[in-house]
């Protein structure tokens, strides 16, 4: 169903997704946010790893499963970065990343 | 197995008993036995060197054992003795045997403390015997580090900064000993073949002089940081005025020694040439440390102050005497070192009593305390006349022997040098007597002391040992002094070959 | 021959008791540690006087007809050198028996006299042990095989010395005054250390069999210009005698002497009158042989310094108000005799004239001055007091001592035919071969002896009846026997045909009374008691009058010249504030400084570098994304190129 759709195509979405999760990353306050763009940073290396299999190596299957580990380590990263996140918003009743700075000289 | 093997098994076994002890009377206890068990196999290790000696064993070392410990890098467990090292041996078991009764009354975490102490000892024991360069550091630095935790933990006064002060000054000596070593290694085989840490190998080498004269100078300095060469002699006072009395006691005592001994084995042994065309710095240093420990003590107000400039200016003539390279002045340097240490070590132990008993260590708050304290006092004095070189006391020998020595040296340099030197017996005259006369004549200053109680019996337990000792060496000196002399022999053997003019 | 070897007990009796009085002394009451010291002085004594007569009458004498000079003992001590080795061991020869003889009987003395005299004192105990000590090294120096061991018991009687002046160690006056009298001496016996250091190397040996033997290494090789124009043989002879100058308070080394009175007084008796501080002459004439022969110069500087020391401390003696001080200066005097007659004498039978002389004036002096000293302990037990003007009048209260202290008084005059006349005739007519000028200075100072001698006989004895709160009286029998014995020595010491026994060469030789140089000593010496008569025995303004009309020079001597004072200068003023205070000041400052300053910089530098580490997750995100840019640039552009 993507026939014809040059390999550049899915590199530009990849690169947008990758640095508006980069600015994400350095510019929200929220820790939530800071997750969610770290996710979309992993989704667009995803996208260019299936990107490049399915068009450079199609009888390949690599790809593919680097994309579905990433997304796994990403689920179980999720699952604890948001672990950390509840106990840092108990403690604090705070999720503001310039807060969390007790880890400083 | 050889019989050194047990100087490190027992101080082990003795720390694992102490950690596994109930009480603190245990503690205490574990830690008598293990230290007397210690100065009993000191003393048939002296009595067994003598008499291999005597029965005509005329190895260059006694009593050896070697296990290979890393193959790699070709390093050695690799002990054994030659006379210098059985005397520095029965010098630290004395030592840490007093420093245990010395320290009976710590109150505060005794197990810990014990525990710290005898890894220490079991450090300098360690350093003693062993003839591989890298097990010898290894063991160097087991007597260090203990040292940051018993200043830091159960010293007094600014204890941090001190403990902080005198840990890196001597980890500084350290990183210079380190790299000393490491070029000592890659020079340790000239002619190819295996590189190794063995001592005596290297010293049958002939090490190139470029790099003799490239490690001479961090060996020395290295060791003589420990050895409170000038001008890297201040950690020595705000460390010892810091420490806790035992620490004092082994730190002064034994402690130090390392620095002599390692400039002496290492540094001068290993690189001979360079020693000789390099030594005139730093006789030049020790002579100043010699005169300047003896006139910085005159001012100082601190019970252990004084000691420690005295002890700087002690130490600083057994470098002296390890820098006249004979064999006179060099079995003058090892005995000054024997009896600085249980000297120095009496003295620490007498001024932790005395600031146990009055709660302050300024001459100036106290007098009269011959009256209140008479033994104590009079250990004081005879502490203090072994100080200034009295007959009678191992101080004597050892001065006299090292003065005999290095007027050997016919040159004008070496005759002022020694001139110099000889004066500061006057200074540490006047220093000791000021202080006997305003801390223990004289009319009692404070009426708080009239109710002071003299020595308890592990008081005198631990003078009466070193009191023994400086006097045993003064007064019948010469089996210390042959067993010495017997084991120089390598040592001149290379330093002539070194400078065959020189020497006599 | 005979077996000598005995004689080590003389050593060791003395120091048994010390270590058992020493230690377990306060187990008993305090007068057995007394009885226990006296008794064993007493056996020390016999056992001397016993090997005085196996010596000089016994012993066969060498082929040459001297005394022989041989070791009884010798063990070796310490190794030094393949050469140089300390031995420790009994040497005799005349002169260390006749010490033998003078030390056993002065101490000997002087322990019974002090069971009287320092009853119920505290501390009696520790004096006994330390005047066992002091016995013991006293001994030990004089029988001394070698340098080294005389060096070792030189020290050892400068710490007896030490405690013995410091007895009464709650009393400020005494702590300093003996620390003083260590110091000073120490210093002198740093130059003797020096000196050993330099015989012993162009020698090769410290013993003085071989050092003043026949073929001394000491001759041979002094030769050599050194420093200053002079070999390094008179050089190390200076230095030696430097030594000899502290222990035997010469000047301008003296000043511990007068101060060291602060001790008790049977102990300024022994150690300070009759020992111990003749232990530099004894140490010259220890190696007289190689003053003569091979340093000539040193010898001069002997001389010199004893007849400027004796007229020195005569004159100050006479300006003296303490009885003690007095007699202490009188001693410095008649050592400053001791050496000068050293210093002019030559070596071999007559020409040692002036060796024996010194020798006798030694021995009577140990008599008669000890004497004055025990005489002096018990007019002071009598009235508490040691300041002549406290004093008058006592010959009433007592009888023995005011016999015995004229006694003493007429022998150190030099009146026939009591000690002093012989032994003072002696030196003078050796200082008259060899120096008219030093001869006529030690006449004056025979004069002023007796003159200052006379002083005191009258102010304590005669003069103002003074008014006592206690009546005096005589001390118990163990004061007064020992100065009635003394009194005798003192008396009769002086008819032994000295040169008999003791001569430079160890040869005997007859001496005879020069009647041009006896009637002159001793009319000297009776102006002087004149003069002292007609000034103190009845209470006048004559001397007043005299002091005020010398003025400034009576006023310093008085002031004993101020050296003291320039002592003090020097060591409070110069060391201690200029050189010890700057000391410790660079040493915390620049020494320790440079060591904080490198700490300080490191941790000023981590100080600067930590605020990078903000704790901003977003800023170290930042640093790390524009750090993979910038490698990535850099890497572009270096692989594209």
């Amino acid at each position: 169903m993507f026939e014809g759709v040059p390999l550049t195509w899915f590199l530009i979405t990849g690169t947008i997704m990758f640095f508006v999760g980069i600015y994400g990353f350095l510019v929200r306050k929220n820790l939530i946010t800071i997750l969610m763009s770290t996710e979309l940073i992993l989704n667009s290396v995803n996208i260019n790893f299936v990107a490049f299999n399915k068009i450079l190596y199609p009888g390949h299957l690599e790809g593919m499963f680097f994309a579905i580990f990433i997304i796994a380590v990403a689920a179980a990263e999720a699952s604890v970065a948001i672990a950390i996140i509840i106990n840092i918003y108990r403690r604090l009743v705070n999720i503001d990343v310039e807060k969390m700075n007790e880890m400083k000289y | 197995m050889s019989i050194l093997t047990l100087f490190i098994i027992i101080p082990v076994l003795t720390v694992i008993g102490i950690l596994m002890s109930k009480s603190h009377m245990q503690v205490k206890w574990v830690a008598v036995v293990g230290m007397s068990l210690q100065l009993l196999s000191a003393i048939a290790l002296i009595f067994l060197y003598l008499a291999a000696r005597r029965a005509g064993d005329m190895a260059e070392v006694l009593f050896v054992q070697d296990n290979i410990w890393y193959q790699t890098l070709n390093i050695h467990f690799y002990i054994g003795v030659d006379g210098v090292s059985v005397a520095m041996i029965g010098l630290t078991s004395l030592v840490v045997f007093a420093g245990i009764f010395a320290s009976w009354d710590i109150v505060d975490l005794p197990r810990e403390f014990f525990t710290s102490l005898i890894l220490l000892a079991t450090g300098v024991f360690g350093f003693f015997i062993c003839l591989d360069l890298f097990t010898m550091f290894l063991f160097y630095e087991l007597a260090v580090i203990p040292m940051y935790l018993l200043i830091g933990i159960w010293g007094s006064g600014p204890r941090h900064y001190s403990a902080m002060k005198l840990t890196l000054m001597l980890m500084g000596g350290s990183a210079f000993i380190l790299l000393g070593i490491i070029g000592i290694y890659f020079n340790s085989a000239p002619g190819g073949g295996q590189l190794t840490f063995d001592l005596i190998k290297i010293s049958k080498q002939h090490i190139p002089i470029e790099a003799q004269r490239f490690l001479f100078p961090f060996l020395f300095v290295g060791f003589g940081v420990l050895g409170a060469m000038f001008p890297f002699h201040t950690w020595s006072p705000d460390g010892h005025a810091s420490a806790p009395t035992a620490v004092s006691m082994l730190h002064a005592g034994v402690l130090m020694k390392l620095g002599g001994y390692g400039c002496y084995r290492v540094a001068v042994f290993l690189l001979p040439d360079a020693a000789h065309q390099l030594g005139w710095i730093f006789l030049i240093l020790a002579t100043i440390g010699v005169i300047y420990g003896a006139l910085g003590a005159i001012w100082q107000k601190d019970l252990k102050y004084i000691n420690a400039y005295s002890s700087v200016s002690h130490c600083a003539l057994v470098l002296f005497a390890i820098l006249m390279f004979n064999q006179t002045a060099m079995n003058g340097a090892i005995m000054q070192m024997i009896s600085h240490g249980i000297m120095t070590a009496l003295f620490f132990a007498l001024i932790g009593m005395i600031y146990g008993r009055t709660h302050t260590r300024f001459i100036n708050e106290m007098g009269g305390l011959m009256k209140v304290m008479p033994f104590l006092a009079v250990a004081y004095v005879i502490a203090g006349l072994a100080s200034l070189g009295l007959p009678g006391f191992s101080g004597f020998v050892a001065e006299m022997t090292i003065f005999v020595g290095a007027f050997q040296n016919a040159d004008v340099f070496h005759r002022v040098a020694t001139i110099i030197a000889a004066s500061s017996i006057v200074v540490t005259a006047v220093y000791v007597l000021r202080v006997v006369g305003i801390l223990l004549l004289g009319k009692i200053k404070n009426e708080h002391f009239e109710e002071i109680q003299d020595a308890k019996w592990y008081d005198k337990m631990s003078v009466v040992t070193l009191i023994f000792g400086i006097t045993l060496i003064g007064v019948a000196p010469l089996w210390l002094s042959d067993m010495i002399t017997g084991g120089l022999g390598p040592i001149m053997h290379k330093l002539i070959a070194a400078a065959p003019v020189l020497m006599k | 021959m005979i077996d000598f070897s005995y004689t080590i007990w003389i050593l060791l009796i003395p120091l048994f008791m010390f270590v058992v009085v020493g230690l377990f002394g306060n187990r008993f009451k305090p007068l057995v540690s007394g009885i226990a010291g006296t008794s064993g002085l007493f056996v020390m004594w016999i056992l001397s006087l016993v090997t005085a007569y196996k010596y000089f009458f016994v012993l066969e004498k060498a082929a040459d007809g001297s005394f022989q000079k041989f070791l009884a003992v010798n063990i070796r001590w310490l190794n030094l050198t393949d050469k140089l080795h300390i031995d420790m061991g009994i040497l005799l020869d005349p002169i260390s028996i006749m010490m033998l003889i003078v030390i056993t009987t002065v101490s000997f003395m002087v322990h019974l006299y002090s069971i009287g005299y320092m009853d119920g004192e505290k501390g009696f105990m520790r004096f006994f042990a330390t005047l066992s000590l002091f016995s013991f090294s006293m001994l030990g120096l004089v029988v001394a095989t070698n340098i080294f061991q005389m060096y070792i018991f030189w020290e050892l009687v400068g710490v007896s010395s030490y405690l013995l002046i410091g007895f009464y160690y709650t009393k400020d006056s005494a702590v300093s005054a003996s620390k003083k009298a260590f110091i000073v001496t120490r210093f002198a016996d740093l130059g003797f250390l020096i000196g050993i250091l330099m015989l012993s190397f162009s020698t090769g040996t410290f013993d003085f069999l071989t050092l003043t033997g026949q073929n001394s290494p000491a001759f041979s090789t002094g030769g050599g210009v050194m420093f200053l124009g002079l070999s390094t043989m008179t050089w190390s002879m200076i230095f030696i005698f430097m030594g000899g100058a502290g222990k035997s308070a010469m000047f301008p080394l003296h000043i511990w002497l007068p101060d060291a009175m602060e001790g008790p007084t049977p102990v300024s008796a022994l150690i300070h009158a009759a020992t111990m501080v003749v232990a530099g002459v004894y140490l010259v004439a220890r190696l007289f042989p190689i003053y003569v022969v091979a340093a000539p110069v040193a010898l001069d500087v002997v001389m010199y310094v004893g007849a400027f020391s004796s007229i020195f401390a005569a004159v100050i003696a006479c300006t003296q108000f303490d009885i003690k001080r007095v007699l202490a200066y009188s001693t410095m005097s008649q050592i400053g005799m001791m050496m000068f007659a050293l210093g002019v004498s030559g070596y071999g039978g007559h020409e040692g004239l002036g060796y024996m002389a010194s020798m006798f004036h030694l021995f009577t002096h140990a008599f008669f001055k000890a004497l004055l000293f025990l005489a002096a302990g018990a007019i002071i037990h009598a009235v508490h007091s040691n300041v002549l003007n406290d004093m008058g009048g006592l010959r009433k209260h007592l009888p023995i001592t005011h016999a015995t202290f004229l006694i003493a008084c007429l022998a150190i005059a030099g009146i026939p035919p009591l000690a002093g006349f012989f032994s003072k005739d002696e030196i003078l007519a050796a200082g008259h071969e060899k120096s008219l000028m030093l001869y006529w200075v030690e006449m004056i100072v025979s004069g002023l002896t007796a003159f200052y001698m006379f002083r005191l006989y009258y102010s304590i004895f005669w003069g103002k009846n003074q008014h006592y709160h206690h009546t005096p009286h005589e001390g118990s029998w163990t004061m007064t026997v020992p100065l009635m014995f003394l009194a005798v020595g003192a008396a009769l010491a002086g008819l032994i045909p000295f040169s008999l026994f003791v001569s430079s060469d160890r040869m005997p030789f007859v001496s005879h009374i020069e009647l041009g140089i006896a009637i002159p000593a001793v009319l000297v010496g009776l102006l002087g008691i004149i003069t002292a008569t007609i000034f103190y025995r009845k209470e006048t303004t004559i001397p007043d009058q005299i002091f005020n009309a010398l003025g400034g020079f009576s006023r310093a001597a008085y002031r004993k010249f101020y050296i003291d004072e320039i002592y003090l200068f020097i060591t409070k003023k110069i060391i201690f504030n200029y050189v010890s205070r700057p000391i410790a000041w660079f040493d915390r400052h620049i020494v320790d400084g440079s060591m904080n300053g490198m700490a300080y910089v490191t941790n000023e530098t981590s100080e600067r570098i930590k605020r990078f580490q903000s704790g901003q997750l977003q800023q170290y995100a930042l640093v790390l994304i524009s750090g993979v840019v910038l490698l990535t640039l850099l890497f572009t552009y270096l692989w594209t190129n």
